[in-house]
């Protein structure tokens, strides 16, 4: 909902993810690296562009021969010139086209091949990022940069670059002409061309925050757009579409006004540095002017004078305008490598070990922990769950139960104090070796949009028909399933209504029954799932239980009573543990809890 | 984009005129070298100081006007490109957030995305850029086709037989690449949604080791999408080079025609010398009409996946009240909520609920218990409309739903779904959900639902942050959340769907006895899987695939249905043995 200044500040947007506004060198020299992976296709990019553009050149001196020949006057026309001219002509052309069209073949694999890179990379990044990331950063505003901002990159890239590379050789042919016929009147040039380059470089750099802003907002309002859309049921229930519609439009006008705004100055620069050679023009033109007056050059080298300036500056204002645009590829470059550069979760040791065969002897010792700082959630707690037991955490809610799966995944690293599987610390494994030693089932059920079979199998890959019906027959979901017309292969969609929550906790469930590790965590794993379910499926949970290490977390304390161990938890500290029955013997808050869930009030 | 034109249309002035300034920027722009031309060939050698000036100056004066008109146009182009947009994107994001549910589950949440975002973008640069370059290459085309006929019409008559070849090319180039388009906005989708589920599932998939699994998924669609924008990047790459040879061949053959008829007396060698000249001219405009449609294509593409949602027909619409009815039920006391032999099926094969019948008064409470599947939820989706059923009726206050306008039936319900909808934000702007409440009603609100005490304990308190998702939330922290949300309405009708079920019992059944003490007059439903939360209900349904297994208070209840006793005795019997 963004607080109560949407529209000033595009939320904490993903522009600051990696910290730094980088320098526009090292931009430039990360994108030429991109484009520098395809170097075959740059170069040959560049014969086909100077090989185009040079025929294109010979076409008029063709076309020049061809006139001389018919301005012989009526009757005399070499037909024979002529004729050779004109078949030459053609065969330019035809060249020429034929270069200019695999010239756009050559760009355009160049580009899709670097926007393929960049999300490529950025994907990559994503999957090592912690998982905290993702809890701080709107879904839609990172969808954003993968779309937006990268396909802004290279339409620039694609485009411009090449056109600056061409621009820069006429320009350089064009300025040696010009020294060579009037020296004097290059020294117009020397006023009028740094004014292009300081007006462009300022432009640009009054430009850049602007599109930096365009970037920023456009992933602000794909932020919101798509957590308010995920969030539709509730706010149709309550009536609000209205209200949302009208947070929508301060989104919507703030991501309009920037594009406005980026695009009315950002194209301020090509009339400008237009204006600029125009002056120039008349400069040279007036001035050249006097000087034939005076008698200093003749008529016929004022004229080519000017011819040479003219093609000397078009290329200047190609390039002032390119530069201009490239603005919104480095605004739009910052956000992409800002993803790229996110700090990953903190590499494996470089000599961690792989956790191998798994006794399930796990030990958390003296372990604090806290998301922000200074905000502890857990303070010196300890536990040890020997292989194969079965460890209980409950407590009332907010209580950091949740918080003890986040460590023991090594979804986030301990503050304080160690946690060990197996003796071993798990900072010292390599974490996908650690946490493929878990079965992990939550209470935030997790589908993707993929038929049943595959979002059971997920877990293991190469699960057959048979084992997917066994795990969801034991999960209690095959009667459901295949109720359903398509059964097994029916696509799940992400709004997925017509599938209950309960159903989609029996669905991770029997995603889970298909995995052998040696330990196993449920969060709240069946809460949404009715007791008679629970107790049909039961047995099946005891089965996928039987010989591993397990922790539970539940509120339904029934579930948990034949636990080997109960921690109770309250406000991040153990606050009792032993068994049901020691517990309840002990007429503690355990007991309280217990006896609470019986409550008739 | 003729299906979006209604919102160009208040526009087309504003358009024009900046149409026109562009068009008189255009005009100053030829004027300079024309003035340089003159200075050149008239001025200089006449040997006029002053006039060499005087020109000077009129040069500077168009260029300067030349740069005035261009900064002008161009903004404006912007601001009206962009007034566009925001009206299609407004009616977008209304249209999206009245499809019903079934509407949206068709379409897909990342589809809408990206057409509210992305798409929408793609037109506003269309805009633009169509406005930018649309003026100066058509009116540069016609200028020099109508300057090159008043020359020599038999000759320009070759140039002019190539056009219709370039408008075929144009034509079935601009065919073949907006399907293209539109199937790459439609790849573009995949990649939204695998990002989607990856940046959600984050943790499970981590949890599984699938972080390989699903960059192979990513690499595939990355891969295709790849794939489908190169080949629609090569097709219209096609149109520019095709269109410059049919010109170029064009002016070979003015060449030879021009010869002979030089040759024979009937024009001047000049003449050609001038065609070329125009003729350099028009093959630029050309390119530059080419590079329009190119834009088009892409910014088409976009504005069809727009216009599909926009003329999506509404569904769930409201009826008419037959009068008779109304008046006939006024008699008696009239149920606050009824369902009348409803029944409904969300795919049409099979049934999700059948034949439910359900009468409540005002004040009383309903509880609904019944397994996983068995119909619970829907019976909520049919009461606040989310569907309407196949059959049967549901009627609040003696009217049926249908007939009540959504701004009427909305505010009459305080609702939580299963794993509801938790927002970025603050706790306050969580339990506000854009209503105009009071301050005192959230407090009111979180206090009745037992939330009060964790919000106090956050820095902030209610102003206290609310991470993406609700993530720096626990889940029985959220759910108290979503409750004091309910509450905070002062709802006629409380809908609690499984909304306690994170909350441990202590908490539970604190937030029963607030509820009932505060909220007499509120009917209210509640699906439960505990016989605990609902047994003082005033009406208890036992559901089981979608058909009513018994129905009555729990007294009646332990007595009559099995199921329910079976149930209360698996939660139930604990409590003999934990008391």
């Amino acid at each position: 909902m963004g607080g109560k200044n949407p529209v000033e500040e595009p939320g904490r947007g993903l522009r600051a993810a990696s910290g730094a506004q980088q320098p526009r060198g090292r931009i430039l020299y990360r994108l030429w690296r991109y484009m520098g992976r395809s170097r075959l296709l740059l170069v040959l990019a560049l014969i086909l562009s100077f090989s185009s553009s040079l025929l294109s050149l010979y076409g008029p001196k063709l076309s020049g021969e061809a006139i001389n020949a018919i301005d012989l006057g009526a009757g005399k026309v070499d037909f024979a010139v002529v004729w050779r001219c004109a078949a030459l002509m053609a065969a330019c052309y035809v060249l020429s086209s034929l270069f200019t069209f695999l010239l756009n073949v050559v760009m355009v694999r160049l580009s899709r091949r670097v926007s393929r890179q960049m999300r490529h990379d950025i994907f990559e990044n994503l999957a090592a990022l912690p998982v905290g990331f993702f809890d701080r950063y709107q879904t839609g505003d990172i969808i954003s940069v993968v779309t937006y901002d990268v396909d802004t990159v290279n339409q620039s890239l694609s485009a411009d670059l090449l056109q600056i590379l061409q621009s820069v050789v006429t320009v350089v042919m064009s300025f040696v002409m010009m020294l060579t016929i009037a020296p004097e009147l290059v020294l117009i040039f020397v006023v009028t061309v740094p004014a292009t380059v300081v007006f462009t470089k300022w432009l640009a750099g009054k430009v850049r925050p602007m599109f930096r802003r365009r970037s920023a907002r456009l992933g602000a309002l794909n932020g919101f757009v798509e957590e308010m859309l995920s969030g539709q049921k509730t706010i149709r229930a309550y009536g609000q579409e209205e209200a949302v519609l009208e947070r929508f439009d301060e989104k919507n006008k703030a991501a309009v006004d920037a594009y406005t705004v980026a695009e009315a100055y950002g194209t301020i620069t090509g009339p400008s540095v237009n204006f600029i050679n125009n002056v120039s023009l008349t400069l040279v033109c007036v001035f050249g002017s006097l000087l034939f007056l005076k008698g200093r050059v003749g008529l016929g080298d004022l004229s080519s004078f000017v011819q040479y300036s003219r093609k000397f500056s078009g290329p200047i204002n190609e390039v002032a305008n390119i530069i201009s645009e490239l603005q919104s590829a480095f605004a739009a470059a910052e956000r992409v490598l800002s993803l790229i550069d996110a700090q990953p979760e903190a590499p494996d040791a470089p000599n961690a070990e792989e956790l191998g065969e798994v006794k399930g002897d796990v030990e958390i010792r003296n372990v604090d922990f806290s998301y922000l700082p200074g905000q502890p959630i857990i303070h010196d707690f300890s536990l040890h769950a020997q292989p194969g037991s079965l460890t209980a955490i409950v407590g009332p809610t907010g209580a950091g139960k949740t918080t003890i799966i986040n460590l023991l995944m090594r979804f986030y690293d301990v503050d304080g104090g160690a946690i060990y599987v197996d003796g071993k610390d798990i900072r010292t494994l390599k974490r996908d070796s650690l946490r493929r030693a878990y079965t992990m089932v939550l209470q935030d059920t997790w589908l993707f949009h993929g038929t049943i079979y595959d979002n059971i199998a997920y877990g293991k890959p190469g699960a057959t028909m048979e084992d997917v019906v066994r795990a969801a027959k034991a999960a209690r979901i095959h009667s459901y399933i295949s109720r359903l017309p398509e059964g097994y292969n029916t696509i799940l969609s992400d709004n997925g209504t017509s599938i209950s929550k309960g159903q989609k906790q029996l669905l991770t469930i029997a995603r889970a029954m298909l995995l052998d590790a040696h330990m196993l965590i449920l969060d709240e794993a069946t809460s949404n799932v009715d007791t008679r379910t629970e107790q049909e499926i039961q047995a099946a949970m005891r089965e996928l239980m039987k010989g591993k290490t397990c922790f539970v977390i539940a509120h339904r304390l029934s579930t948990i009573r034949s636990a080997d161990h109960i921690l109770v938890m309250r406000d991040g500290r153990v606050v009792e543990q032993g068994t049901h029955e020691s517990l309840m013997a002990a007429d503690g808050f355990y007991r309280q809890l217990y006896l609470a869930q019986f409550e008739a009030a | 984009m003729g299906r979006l034109s209604k919102y160009i249309r208040p526009y087309v002035g504003y358009i024009i005129l900046s149409m026109v300034i562009k068009l008189v920027g255009a005009v100053m722009e030829l004027f300079v070298p024309y003035l340089m031309e003159i200075i050149l060939d008239d001025v200089v050698p006449s040997g006029g100081r002053r006039w060499v000036f005087i020109y000077g100056a009129l040069m500077l004066l168009c260029a300067g006007g030349c740069l005035l008109a261009n900064i002008i146009a161009n903004r404006m182009s912007a601001i009206s490109s962009g007034k566009i947009t925001l009206a299609i994107r407004h009616d977008l994001f209304e249209r999206l957030s009245s499809l019903s549910a079934r509407q949206m589950d068709q379409l897909t949440v990342s589809s809408a995305e990206s057409r509210l975002t992305s798409d929408t973008y793609n037109i506003n640069q269309l805009l633009a850029r169509i406005q930018r370059l649309g003026v100066r290459a058509p009116i540069l085309l016609l200028g020099g086709i109508v300057m090159m006929l008043g020359m020599d019409a038999p000759l320009s008559l070759v140039l002019i037989i190539m056009l219709p070849a370039i408008a075929l090319i144009v034509y079935f180039v601009t065919r073949a690449s907006v399907p293209l388009y539109t199937k790459e906005q439609g790849v573009l989708d995949k990649v939204v949604r695998v990002l989607q589920e990856n940046i959600t599932g984050i943790r499970v998939i981590k949890a599984l080791s699938k972080t390989e699994y699903e960059k192979g998924r990513f690499n595939q669609v990355n891969q295709e999408l790849t794939d489908v924008d190169q080949k629609a990047g090569i097709i219209s790459g096609i149109t520019n080079p095709s269109a410059s040879l049919i010109l170029n061949l064009g002016l070979t053959v003015v060449v030879v025609a021009g010869a002979y008829r030089v040759n024979a007396g009937s024009c001047q060698s000049g003449v050609i010398v001038a065609f070329l000249q125009y003729f350099v001219m028009i093959l630029n405009a050309m390119l530059g009409v080419t590079r329009i449609f190119v834009i088009w294509s892409k910014g088409e593409a976009s504005a069809q996946r727009v216009a599909d949602v926009l003329a999506t027909p509404a569904d769930l619409t409201v009826l008419s009240a037959p009068a008779e009815k109304a008046g006939e039920e006024s008699h008696g006391a009239v149920p606050h909520v009824e369902f009348r032999g409803v029944s409904f099926s969300y795919t049409g094969i099979g049934q999700n609920i059948s034949h439910l019948s359900i009468c409540l008064m005002r004040g009383e409470s309903l509880g609904i218990l019944g397994a996983t599947g068995s119909g619970k939820s829907t019976i909520l989706n049919l009461l606040m409309r989310f569907y309407d059923p196949d059959q049967g009726q549901v009627l609040i206050d003696g009217k049926d739903v249908r007939t009540i306008p959504p701004e009427e039936l909305r505010p009459k319900f305080g609702v939580v779904f299963q794993n509801d909808f938790v927002a970025e934000g603050t706790i306050a702007d969580n339990i506000r959900f854009f209503r105009h409440l009071e301050d005192d009603s959230l407090q009111r609100g979180a206090e009745d639902a037992q939330a009060a005490e964790f919000i106090a304990a956050k820095s902030g308190g209610m102003n206290a942050p609310v991470a993406v998702r609700g993530n720096n939330l626990s889940g029985g922290q959220k759910q108290r959340l979503l409750i004091a949300r309910a509450l905070a309405g002062s709802p006629e009708i409380l809908v609690l769907d499984d909304a306690s079920s994170a909350l441990d019992y202590r908490t539970d059944a604190r937030l029963r006895r607030a509820l009932r003490s505060g909220y007499r007059n509120v009917t209210t439903i509640l699906v439960a899987q505990r016989v605990s939360s609902i047994r003082h209900c005033d009406h208890i349904l036992v559901l089981s695939d979608g058909q009513v297994i018994g129905s009555g208070t729990h007294e009646e209840l332990m007595e009559s249905c099995e199921e329910y006793r079976m149930i209360a005795h698996t939660q139930m019997g604990e409590e003999k043995e934990g008391a």
